[in-house]
């Protein structure tokens, strides 16, 4: 594309010209100069930002359904995706580690995509390509970005990624997740641990209190005088009703939420000392997950396309970003509206997405988009909730049509049932990504 | 083809009554004692949970799953027509032969004795209820003359659907764009694991058990919330698209 970007950057600030035309322009231009090239040129370019569950899904999909006519480069730094989903259930005992792992062998064996692995650092809008942090950078027709989410600075005073190996969050999955495992089963008999739970909007809704549940199975069984404390800046949380019916039936006098009522909204915290001071009052601590605030990934506000709470806004019929019709934004980054931040949304969101990157770039036919969600939880052995949506694009965001949510008195064999389900759900979305 | 296979192919009361008539028939010329001292009739009544995905008896054919005549003594994952999972072809080529004691134990647990299996199905725990069915299914699945009319798996009526809705064709490239709200839960191929596949379903069972779960008369709040804003033709296309990617490799 180097002539082509050449050309392009002649035109640069030309108001009268769309992008559209100015490419078309720049590639007949260097049709002129270089035949060969061109064929290569002729060919559309993606670039996907972000290997999760909403880059990689996307990526999948448009490469596999334009059966080669569009280029597809997955930029991922990491060669293995540890998922966040079911990463409490690692926690908890019920799965192992490799069961969360996937690699991108298959996405460049089965779809031909071209999978490097790098950090995305920058993207030049007007030119179109992204920069790498190995030095190179990438050129796109259309760029996905797909990055998850990154922590706001200061939201937990006394934290800060320095301090995540004495007090992890564990909400990016990897090491992050192992060291938080070993320190639970660690803890001295009868010892503390606490939650610093994050304020709206975060990723996975119901996921700190799965994470509970599944701490609380632990420690029920290899260390019954255990407490957990839960400090807490939300009035109320996901599925609270299921959880806290769960925890009073499964983990009786185990855990204590301190809600914003008393002071859970005023935490700071001292790692060197394992100390957690809420409203004031010092708590000594012997395991400390500190889950901050959050933010759209960092290459998000790199690229100049989020808003001031730090995610970046869309198009609910395409997730094209609102600031730049060549950028798309899927999952827990973008700021789409009803949907809640989850690896099954991204997922949905991903196949909107490419089948409106594969519209603009291949002219193959385009249907209405459709949204849906459905979170699993296990708060026990075989004690399995869940809650779900439908959802449509509006002009204004996604917006929520109908629901469901599981009950408390439900027989033991729905919540089996229920759980088995999120197992089938687990195998299948990771093939939807990965395969 | 017989007077009873034209029975089974309307479903009128009278040819229930037929049915009924005929099982009871055969069973009175059962022997007494030994192998077959279970109770074939209550079999048949219990053959209701595989009845959704198997067909046997006259005119059987293969549906969500292999139709099951003369299935004693067959190798399992054997018959060329069907669309097998790979690991029921597996077990097949590894020895596994229908006996009377290889399906017990595989009714028993299915998931544990073949495991990635596509069969939907958590198990028959109780022995003399097992003992019970295959009491019906070696009466129903044999070659004899005297063979039972097979049963449809499914009927629109039992929903109260009506008919006409099967006769809808679906754009199978749309249901392929539809299908992604599918396959985040239903994995394309592979073995069940607490969700069923529904790669290769028949047309009519597919729509009718949409259609079910979108009219509320089949339960289930995942299923009912996605089906419950598919069109009639979105289901019929979806029908098409899950049904041609059976016939995939
Ligand atoms: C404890 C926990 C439990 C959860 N449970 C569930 C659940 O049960 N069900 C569910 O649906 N969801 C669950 N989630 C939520 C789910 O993990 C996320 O919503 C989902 O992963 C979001 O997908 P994504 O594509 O936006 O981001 P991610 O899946 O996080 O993917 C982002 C990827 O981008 C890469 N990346 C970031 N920046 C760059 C860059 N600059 N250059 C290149 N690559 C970059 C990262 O390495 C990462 O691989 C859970 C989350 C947590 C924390």
């Amino acid at each position: 594309m180097n002539q082509g970007e050449g050309v392009m950057s002649q035109w640069k600030g030309n108001s009268g010209l769309s992008r559209r035309q100015v490419l078309a322009t720049a590639v007949a231009a260097s049709t002129a100069l270089s035949a060969p090239a061109v064929l290569a040129q002729g060919r559309p370019r993606v670039v996907v930002v972000g290997g999760g569950a909403g880059g990689a899904t996307a990526a999948r999909y448009i490469a596999r359904d334009s059966k080669g006519a569009v280029d597809v480069t997955l930029v991922e730094p990491t060669r293995a995706y540890y998922s966040c989903f079911f990463s409490n259930l690692y926690i908890g005992g019920f799965r192992d580690y490799a069961s969360i792992g996937h690699s991108y062998g298959a996405l460049a064996a089965n779809h031909g995509i071209n999978v490097v692995h790098d950090w995305a650092v920058s993207v030049d809008r007007d030119k179109r390509s992204v920069g790498l942090a190995g030095g190179g950078s990438l050129s796109y027709d259309r760029l996905v970005l797909s990055p998850g989410i990154d922590f706001k600075d200061g939201s937990v005073p006394g934290w800060d990624l320095s301090q995540q190996n004495r007090m992890p969050h564990a909400y990016k999955a990897g090491s992050q997740t192992q060291l938080l495992k070993a320190q639970v089963e660690a803890m001295a008999q009868g010892g503390v641990y606490c939650m610093v739970a994050p304020p709206n909007p975060f990723r996975c809704p119901p996921g700190p209190y799965e994470r509970i549940s599944m701490v609380a199975h632990v420690l029920k069984e290899t260390n019954p005088t255990a407490k957990i404390l839960i400090v807490d800046p939300k009035a109320k949380f996901s599925k609270q009703g299921l959880f806290e019916d769960g925890w009073q039936r499964l983990y009786p006098g185990m855990i204590e939420r301190i809600g914003p009522d008393f002071g859970g909204d005023k935490v700071e915290v001292r790692p060197a000392s394992m100390e957690v001071v809420i409203d004031g009052e010092v708590n000594k601590v012997d395991v400390c997950n500190v889950i901050p605030a959050q933010q759209a990934g960092r290459i998000a506000a790199a690229a100049g396309i989020t808003n001031d709470a730090g995610w970046a806004p869309v198009v609910a019929h395409t997730m094209q970003s609102r600031a730049d019709e060549n950028i798309h934004v899927l999952g827990d980054a973008s700021h789409q509206g009803d949907m809640p931040k989850s690896g099954f949304s991204a997922n949905s969101q991903a196949k909107v997405c490419a089948m409106a990157v594969r519209g603009a770039l291949t002219g193959s036919k385009v249907y209405p988009a459709r949204f849906s969600n459905t979170c699993w939880s296990l708060i026990g052995t075989d004690d399995g909730v869940k809650v779900g949506a439908s959802y449509e694009a509006t002009d204004e965001k996604i917006a929520k049509t109908d629901g469901f949510i599981s009950k408390t008195g439900e027989s033991a064999e729905v919540r089996k049932a229920t759980y088995e389900e999120s197992l089938g759900w687990y195998a299948a979305i990771s093939d939807d990504i990965f395969s | 083809m017989t007077a009873r296979s034209t029975a089974s192919a309307g479903k009128s009361p009278s040819a229930r009554a037929a049915f009924a008539a005929l099982t009871a028939a055969l069973l009175a010329v059962l022997p007494a004692g030994g192998a077959w001292s279970a109770d074939a009739e209550r079999g048949r009544a219990l053959y209701a949970e595989c009845k959704r995905c198997h067909q046997v008896g006259d005119g059987a054919a293969h549906r969500i799953g292999p139709h099951l005549n003369d299935i004693f003594g067959r190798p399992a994952g054997s018959l060329d027509s069907f669309r097998y999972s790979p690991a029921m072809k597996a077990a097949g080529a590894g020895g596994l032969v229908w006996t009377g004691a290889a399906l017990d134990r595989f009714l028993a647990a299915p998931r544990a004795t073949v495991p990635r299996s596509r069969m939907s199905y958590a198990g028959m725990k109780d022995g003399s209820d097992r003992a019970d069915l295959l009491a019906w299914l070696r009466l129903s699945s044999g070659g004899g003359p005297d063979r039972p009319p097979a049963q449809p798996t499914v009927t629109p009526e039992e929903y109260g659907l009506d008919p006409q809705l099967l006769t809808i064709r679906g754009d199978p490239d749309y249901g392929a764009y539809l299908a992604g709200e599918c396959t985040t839960c239903h994995r394309p191929d592979g073995g069940e694991e607490g969700i069923p596949s529904i790669t290769g379903w028949p047309h009519d069972d597919f729509v009718i058990a949409l259609q079910a779960y979108k009219r509320g008369k089949r339960v289930h709040p995942a299923m009912q919330l996605v089906a419950g804003r598919l069109s009639d033709e979105e289901i019929a296309a979806l029908a098409a698209h899950f049904r041609r990617a059976g016939d995939q490799p």
